[in-house]
């Protein structure tokens, strides 16, 4: 155990939660102005979590126990390990030699897995219904999502997000390539909502439906934890599409000579003002202007329309890259 | 490998749900192959109260039925009694009635197209709407005083009269929502993903429509012509040409589905608005009042013996209210009142066989349902099907108290 790891074992964790809360925060409440209402402050996702901790954690009578509760805690600590492997703009991601674009697709999944799971183990019918959706839903965007983590291993020959992340990929690509990883942003667009669960394709929790689905059981604690993974995995997979498509540096963009300490917290800013871009064009744009679609239309979308742009543009690519 | 049926249980308390009812549905995987519907949650004996109060109170009774059609039933009041008094409210009440109805209608409508919004998941239309709601809800306060139970209908004509700076609040009004219905349309009628909602959900042929006895926007969608301002006119109605909004007039064809009652929304506020604009144009002099005296009108109340049956257009659809007065005391003897929404609530069934459970929210609201407006009796079953009396029901409550003093060591 060395300092650095005790670092990232802690630090990692907090800086993860405090991201992911405060993004969900601005996330709000600019959604909230876009629909004419004022909206809550910024620090009120921090008020949820902390009222959430205090209430009772209930357990329905006929609900699998152990999965009941595991489930919450398997699903922050999955988002958790997803923050070690994202680039910060120029800093390294702690665990960039362990692992790469593949693991992090296994990553987000667990987490849709874990709540589809927590849902089955809370034996309520509403609960049985969003998970039944949650699988079917992932079963449809994960086709989208691994064709995208192709293409980007055609262009660069490697899974590995650290190399990614050190040239951007736009100015290795031609013409064609470069109309093919277009593609593939379109199509990761698409999937972006679908894997957060947000609007329009917040089927498994549709409120109006199965009210909340699979967190219809959940409570307390185990809700807490479920609000701060879905809050942490929000900032992570932004931050992934940042490092994907838009890596470029300040240094890159305007030839800035800096370095030491001022250097590192510019472009970690620059880097989160990416983030919150794509966050708010990315979610929470798409989220103010949609309304939820079946689970059948949603499913027909993605297997359909948004793998032919993905497949296309990997195709592009390939001819490209050939 | 058999297939296996969740019973999803659905209210009475249940987030696509404002007002309590149950619908029971066995769904196979995502769709309903059987569906009951239970009503009964919100009775109030509101008609029982009616009857032993004097015929003033109980108009004002008559608003509190609905939190929304507060001007329908009212209306349907007045209709009714001034049928069986004999008496007629004067010409410029006839005019100021429908002015405050059609209003009321417009605000109903776009409330519902805002709640259709919403159990779709679209929220952001729904502040819309309802932010484009307020403009009506400013004119009903300035003219009467409140944005929700008006207290405006008096036996014989109205209460508040209305003046020059009303009739200039309304014609701003009226230039406001035509523009409000050209966006709505635009959001509404062209939306892709709306449509991928609506198209197909709920779907009423008409021979179907006629059989579930469906009334208001509901039916109309379904392609039956009836209205009753256009059926049985009264008031200023029978002046104005009032036609049934169908589908079928707009784009052709009816299939009565949820897309078809938004459209027939849609275009019923527009509807409105062209009877608002008549009314204000050609508002006649004179008095408000046939009786202004509410003295002199319990009075003839009291002497009167008969009978008499009001129906009015309210957003939803046909409300029907019977009285009889009997001439023994100043309020009704007999007070029947028929809400729209128990007609409606058939075609929940018969929608929701087959449908997808994603589908139960817009099958459930595209009738706009009114609990308390439907519920008129509740019979309470023992578990071997005897029906339970008040007398019966009044003893076990009593037991109950006495064993829970007894549980917590209480006496009295």
């Amino acid at each position: 155990m060395t300092p650095e790891t005790i670092f990232y074992a802690v630090g990692m964790p907090l800086i993860g939660v405090f991201l992911g809360l405060v993004y969900k925060g601005i996330d709000r409440r600019v959604s909230a102005r876009m629909t004419s209402r004022i909206g809550p402050p910024i620090r009120q996702p921090f008020w949820d979590v902390g009222k959430l901790l205090l209430k009772e954690t209930v357990v329905p009578a006929n609900a699998v126990k152990w999965i009941f509760n595991a489930m919450p805690v398997l699903a922050l600590a999955s988002s958790m390990t997803l923050l070690l492997y994202i680039p910060f703009g120029i800093i390294k991601a702690p665990l960039e030699g362990y692992g790469d674009l593949v693991v992090i697709l296994y990553l987000l999944t667990l987490q849709a897995l874990a709540m589809a799971i927590g849902g089955f183990a809370s034996g309520s019918p509403f609960s049985s219904v969003g998970a039944q959706r949650e699988m079917v839903l992932m079963m449809s965007y994960e086709m989208p999502f691994a064709i995208v983590i192709t293409g980007f291993a055609l262009i660069y020959k490697s899974f590995s997000l650290s190399t990614i992340a050190s040239t951007p990929v736009w100015t290795i690509v031609g013409p064609l390539g470069g109309l093919g990883v277009f593609l593939l942003l379109i199509a990761f667009l698409w999937v972006t909502p679908a894997e957060l669960a947000k609007l329009p394709f917040d089927i498994a929790e549709a409120e109006t439906e199965i009210a909340e689905g699979m967190l219809a059981e959940y409570s307390g604690r185990n809700l807490a934890l479920f609000y701060l993974s879905d809050a942490v995995r929000g900032f992570a997979m932004i931050a992934i599409e940042v490092v994907l498509f838009i890596p470029f540096t300040l240094s890159y963009l305007f030839g800035l000579n800096l370095s030491g300490p001022v250097l590192y917290i510019a472009e970690g800013l620059w880097f989160l003002f990416k983030v919150l871009l794509f966050y708010i064009s990315a979610v929470t744009l798409v989220r103010t202007s949609f309304a939820r679609f079946r689970i059948e239309q949603a499913s027909r979308l993605f297997w359909v329309y948004v793998n032919i742009i993905a497949l296309l543009g990997l195709l592009l690519i390939w001819v490209e890259v050939m | 490998m058999a297939k296996t049926t969740y019973y999803v249980p659905i209210g009475p308390i249940h987030p696509a749900l404002k007002e309590p009812i149950r619908v029971e549905a066995e769904v196979e995987g995502e769709k309903i192959v059987k569906v009951d519907v239970k009503r009964g949650f919100a009775h109030r004996g509101i008609e029982y109260m009616g009857m032993k109060r004097n015929a003033i109170q109980t108009l004002y009774l008559s608003e509190r039925i609905c939190g929304i059609c507060s001007i329908s039933h009212p209306y349907a009041f007045v209709i009714g009694s001034e049928k069986a008094l004999g008496i007629e409210a004067p010409h410029r009440a006839q005019y100021i009635r429908p002015i405050i109805a059609e209003l009321e209608r417009i605000h109903s409508h776009i409330l519902w197209l805002g709640v259709i919004a919403h159990e779709i998941g679209f929220d952001s239309l729904l502040f819309w709407t309802w932010k484009g709601r307020e403009k009506v809800l400013d004119v009903l306060e300035l003219i009467t005083g409140n944005r929700i139970n008006y207290s405006m209908y008096m036996i014989g004509g109205v209460r508040r009269d209305l003046k020059e700076s009303h009739i200039k609040a309304l014609r701003d009004m009226i230039t406001y929502y035509w523009e409000f219905t050209e966006h709505m349309k635009e959001v509404f009628l062209s939306d892709p993903v709306y449509k991928a909602r609506t198209r197909g959900v709920a779907q009423v042929p008409k021979d179907m429509a006629l059989k579930l006895n469906l009334v208001g926007p509901t039916a109309r969608a379904a392609g039956l012509r009836m209205d009753i301002r256009q059926d049985i006119p009264f008031d200023a109605y029978a002046d104005i040409d009032v036609k049934a909004v169908v589908p079928q007039d707009i784009v052709g064809e009816a299939r009565g589905d949820a897309y078809d009652v938004t459209m027939v929304r849609i275009y019923e506020i527009e509807q409105s608005l062209d009877i608002i604009e008549y009314c204000i144009d050609n508002l006649p002099e004179g008095r408000i009042l046939a009786i202004p005296n509410y003295i002199a009108l319990l009075n003839k109340i009291k002497k009167t013996e008969g009978e008499g049956i009001g129906a009015y257009e309210a957003p939803r659809g046909e409300v029907i209210h019977y009285f009889r007065y009997d001439g023994t005391r100043d309020g009704p003897s007999v007070w029947k009142v028929v809400a729209p929404s128990y007609n409606n609530i058939n075609s929940w069934g018969y929608c929701l066989l087959g449908a997808e459970v994603a589908d139960i929210p817009v099958v459930v609201a595209y009738i706009d349902p009114c609990m308390c407006c439907n519920d008129r009796v509740a019979v309470v079953k023992d578990s071997t099907g005897k029906m339970l009396d008040y007398s019966y029901i009044h003893k076990r409550a009593i037991e109950k108290t006495r064993m829970l003093e007894k549980e917590l060591g209480v006496r009295r």
